[in-house]
């Protein structure tokens, strides 16, 4: 199954959430959805879109966060899996796109990809609620349940180690940053 | 434990004041009487976390949402926290205010902490991160304040080195 597939299947659901990605190709194809002002896209720093999704969800209870992860970025960061589920804020949604490979940088191998179970290492961490999915329809269920739903969930979704022919978009990084930032604090205006 | 009550209430009572709502911390040893003091504050969300570089993370968070925040740290953990600094807080303007306890410095006994010691203010001035000292009572509440000012001004992340002088009584 294609990851952009899955992004199509619940962007119309993101409209209300704010959304941290991880770099290239998750980031790429989001965006090429169409872009908002509620996504923000953490084009490097491998490993600290989770970090930055429980930082906004701690700071606002009553907002939904969803993180898109993916395979290569949780392995640089699986403590975050053991801080998270020791907060276990109701209000965030991680996905992991797990493609077993590190494709932004060529497509090496990830440890999914002998064996590593993200979604056994999730559980034993201590998040309470986790699954894998491998279709659409079952994706689809699982963020609606999820952000629906008042648990920390992190959803492991099985793609397709493909990705768009490029990475970089129109929107400057540091343009993303400000306009992100600004989204949020005019929700707390209104 | 000779870590300094009173110069912990200093430090967390000028962060207070700074209306920094949310620490994250890995704990060490001069930092327990801080910890715990965030853990005591209902006013304080305290995130104890597996590694310092998530800290990084969740001050962009809470910076986004619109609330200050500090990262506790030894200078190991600032050691271990580079590439988040670089790639993310250096590339995205994201402001940090990190309290380092300065180890490995004058004075130091275990040797496991000298090494970092070395290299602590030569790696903050090759990234061009401002820094200073927390080193006597009386100027923390204004230099923590400074350091937070600057931090939220210029945009980027901003050191304090705790020293042994302020954090170690005997």
């Amino acid at each position: 199954m294609l990851r952009l597939e899955y992004l199509r299947a619940v962007y119309s659901g993101l409209e209300k959430c704010l959304v941290v990605t991880i770099m290239g190709a998750t980031a790429a194809e989001l965006h090429s959805l169409g872009h908002r002002p509620n996504f923000f896209y953490l084009q490097h720093a491998m490993g600290l879109a989770s970090s930055t999704g429980l930082g906004l969800a701690l700071s606002l209870p009553n907002q939904k966060i969803v993180v898109f992860d993916g395979d290569g970025s949780l392995l640089m960061n699986l403590g975050s899996l053991s801080t998270m589920a020791r907060y276990r804020p109701r209000n965030l949604v991680h996905v992991v796109f797990d493609n077993e490979s590190l494709l932004s940088v060529g497509g090496f191998p990830t440890a999914t990809s002998t064996g590593t179970d993200l979604e056994g290492i999730a559980r034993a961490a201590g998040i309470p609620a986790v699954l894998t999915v491998r279709t659409v329809e079952d994706f689809s269920s699982a963020v609606k349940n999820a952000l629906d739903g008042s648990q920390l969930t992190t959803i492991v979704a099985k793609v397709e180690p493909t990705g768009p022919a490029g990475y970089v978009t129109d929107l400057s990084l540091v343009e993303n940053r400000f306009q992100f930032r600004r989204y949020i604090q005019s929700l707390k205006r209104s | 434990m000779p870590v300094s009550l009173a110069s912990s209430k200093v430090i967390f009572n000028a962060l207070k004041q700074c209306d920094v709502r949310l620490l994250s911390a890995l704990p060490e040893t001069w930092l327990v009487h801080l910890i715990r003091m965030a853990d005591d504050d209902p006013e304080t969300i305290l995130v104890r976390l597996a590694k310092e570089e998530e800290g990084v993370g969740i001050s962009a968070g809470a910076h986004f949402a619109g609330v200050k925040s500090a990262m506790l740290m030894q200078n190991h953990g600032f050691l271990g926290s580079i590439n988040g600094i670089v790639s993310f807080a250096h590339l995205y303007k994201i402001p940090l205010l990190m309290l380092i306890s300065y180890r490995g410095s004058f004075g130091e006994r275990d040797p496991w902490q000298t090494q970092g010691g070395n290299v602590t203010e030569a790696l903050l001035r090759a990234m061009c991160i401002p820094y200073s000292f927390l080193d006597e009572v009386e100027s923390v509440e204004k230099r923590i304040r400074q350091a937070q000012t600057l931090a939220e001004s210029s945009l980027q992340p901003v050191a304090l080195l705790l020293t042994r002088d302020l954090m170690w009584e005997e």
